[in-house]
């Protein structure tokens, strides 16, 4: 009995053994060629645009990860691209994913071709995670202002949204003027945010607007934690997480949420109006930043080059997001003008929170916030 | 090898012994890779820290007020849905047991609840939504009667609003796993016990609960462990503050304002694990008492 029982322990080892080398043995797809695409941090690495284009060609596919059709005109921009470089395959893995999320997609499908090649993640995650970034710095490098981009080109700011708040115009008939409005009867049971602050970046910066609006900083977000308080406490505060079919269907007629994503919800919900209170305005900028381990090296680069490209630009413009580039675009005379129309201007008294203020609020809201919305 | 000067008797045992230990290997096999050594990683992770280094700070932390709330809210939602199923599903077993067990009914019944015991998750969250959300068709047919379900707020997407899905698969799976006990009750003991003078009470109360009472206590557990292990469903349903344990095991592992709590997750499970263990502890000490007296 024992020699089998050994047996049995061989085998199960052999089995483990066997497994584990089978994931570590899967061989990296494009390894062919894509040494120097891998390490290139501009596009003169390739010789020139047309270089870069070849070389993504020859890979063939480009995976996107966290981007939804609906955010920031993100289907419009795969779709542009798709247009543009025809022989590259757009793979789109799990849209509705958060910035975290896309990080440990990138550890856990290290090494394969499934792995995303580009992020677009919230100041947070890039922080903490550039190790895992390949330097790039694509060819408009000078028109993204010092403060918007690591020096080295780990990462780079993309686009922000204003805090906004989104509302049926069936459901409530007289717009919200400011925040407080919002305490009223009118509002009983109606109001939601985008996700949990404690986790999702949107949802944390409806409580940051809350927190500036109600005489808080962004190193103080205590009066936008008591703001949500009262508002649940009303019986106004929805605990349910939107989405376009919530507020199709009318489950949430008011939502906090980025400006580009209330903006675009008028597309399927034609009452649907978009308000940003006077005053301090909070925004946040995405990042955009290359997976260090990218199965397609080139096609990432290539994805970089179009993301701030005028016309990519422009798209986030027109989804009422602005684009890191927006100044120098302005100066060129590329900003699309009707894209202007839709997303204003950048407010005067713009608040956007550092890493260390982000880092001191969200330990208040793990402290404080399920407590505070709890019925 | 002694095995050829042994007896024949314990040479028929072990040739009838390996089989069976060859057969199972598979099995020990794949509880071994996709059940015990994810649990014991993940289970591990909390005892150490983002950078690598043994800490208990996570276990330490799972002491914290509000994460102590979160285990509260688990175990009261798990329990309520546990019992009010379990007693449901018995019922309905019950009822079932004087219908014909070819019948119609019978075989409807038994494949309905093999499928709704599996109807979880996102899918069961929208039907309810669908249903009394705040636009849903009764929600709104009540309206219209002048009844607002949600007069003192929208229960529905907090913890006491899991109560209603919950049950919704608890007390098929209740019948899936009590049927067969009940099934095993034979009629002769009845008539013993009538022969013997006794009531229906003194058949329940002496023979026949005694009998299904660990098979009971097990599904009992087997719903409670269901529930509490319970995920998408409350994931759909509730967005804010993560209120059951499951959904600050989700908060701590992709957090995108909060980052550096991954190690918590494994904190988490490790709790959950205590509570599951104890909960297995008491029941296996009951069956125990329950199986010295029957025999």
């Amino acid at each position: 009995m024992f020699n089998r029982r050994t047996i049995v322990g061989i085998a199960a080892v052999a089995a483990i053994t066997i497994s584990l080398s089978a994931c570590s043995s899967t061989p990296t797809p494009a390894a062919s060629g894509a040494a120097d695409a891998k390490t290139a941090t501009s596009v003169s690495a390739f010789g020139d645009m047309a270089g870069l284009v070849k070389a993504a060609n020859k890979e063939g596919a480009l995976n996107v990860i966290a981007l939804p059709d609906n955010w920031a005109n993100y289907g419009k921009i795969i779709a542009a691209f798709k247009k543009k470089y025809p022989k590259i395959t757009v793979n789109s893995a799990n849209p509705d994913g958060s910035s975290a999320e896309e990080i440990k997609a990138a550890d856990d499908l290290a090494g394969q071709d499934t792995a995303p090649d580009v992020f677009d993640i919230g100041p947070a995650v890039a922080l903490a995670s550039t190790a895992k970034f390949a330097p790039y710095k694509v060819s408009t490098w000078a028109d993204v202002p010092e403060a918007n981009k690591e020096k080295t080109g780990l990462w780079v700011n993309d686009y922000t949204g204003l805090m906004s708040v989104g509302y049926d115009s069936k459901v409530i008939k007289t717009a919200p003027k400011k925040l407080s409005d919002l305490l009223g009867s009118a509002y009983k049971g109606k109001v939601a945010i985008n996700g949990d602050p404690t986790q999702a970046g949107a949802a944390f910066a409806a409580v940051g607007l809350a927190a500036i609006q109600n005489g808080g900083t962004a190193d103080d977000f205590q009066p936008g934690i008591d703001f949500f308080q009262k508002l649940s406490k009303a019986g106004n505060f929805l605990t349910l997480d939107p989405t376009p079919a919530t507020i199709a269907s009318g489950e949430t007629p008011v939502v906090f949420d980025w400006s580009y994503n209330n903006l675009a919800q008028a597309a399927t919900t034609p009452n649907w109006k978009t308000v940003v209170f006077p005053g301090s305005a909070y925004g946040s900028y995405y990042n955009q930043a290359i997976n260090k381990d990218a199965p397609h090296p080139a096609a990432a680069r290539l994805w970089e080059e179009f993301v701030y490209s005028p016309a990519v630009q422009n798209l986030y413009l027109a989804a009422g997001a602005f684009p890191v580039q927006i100044a120098a675009m302005d100066k060129a005379g590329t900003t699309d003008k009707s894209a202007q129309a839709v997303a204003g201007k950048m407010p005067s008294e713009f608040v956007s929170p550092t890493d260390a203020q982000t880092t001191s609020a969200g330990a208040l809201l793990t402290a404080k916030w399920a407590a505070a919305v709890a019925q | 090898m002694t095995v050829e000067t042994s007896p024949p008797r314990t040479a028929r045992r072990l040739v009838s012994v390996s089989p069976s230990v060859l057969g199972l290997t598979p099995f020990a096999l794949y509880v071994l890779l996709f059940l015990a050594i994810p649990t014991v990683l993940a289970v591990l992770s909390g005892l150490f820290d983002a950078q690598g280094h043994f800490t208990l700070a996570n276990v330490a932390a799972l002491f914290a007020p509000d994460i102590l709330k979160t285990f509260a809210s688990s175990f009261w939602v798990s329990a309520v849905t546990a019992v009010v199923g379990a007693v449901v599903g018995a019922l309905v077993c019950y009822a079932l047991l004087g219908m014909n067990p070819q019948g119609a009914l019978r075989s409807m019944v038994d494949s309905a609840a093999s499928v709704l015991a599996q109807f979880g998750g996102v899918m069961l969250a929208f039907a309810f939504i669908a249903t009394i959300g705040i636009q849903g068709f009764v929600t709104v047919f009540l309206r219209g009667l002048g009844i607002d379900i949600f007069s003192n707020g929208v229960w529905l997407y907090q913890v006491p609003g899991l109560l209603l899905p919950y049950i919704y698969f608890q007390v098929p799976l209740m019948i899936i796993t009590f049927m067969p006990a009940l099934e095993g009750l034979k009629p002769q003991w009845a008539e013993a016990n009538a022969t013997l003078g006794g009531t229906r009470l003194t058949y329940w109360v002496r023979i026949a609960g005694p009998v299904l009472a660990p098979s009971f206590l097990g599904s009992l557990l087997l719903l409670f462990a269901n529930a509490f292990s319970s995920y998408a469903t409350a994931a759909a349903l509730i967005s804010q503050g993560a209120q059951i344990v499951p959904l600050q095991i989700r908060a701590a592992l992709i957090s995108e304002t909060v980052l550096g709590r991954s190690n918590m997750a494994g904190a988490l499970a490790l709790g959950m694990i205590v509570i599951m263990v104890v909960l297995m502890w008491g029941y296996s000490a009951l069956q125990s008492r329950t199986t010295r007296w029957q025999q």
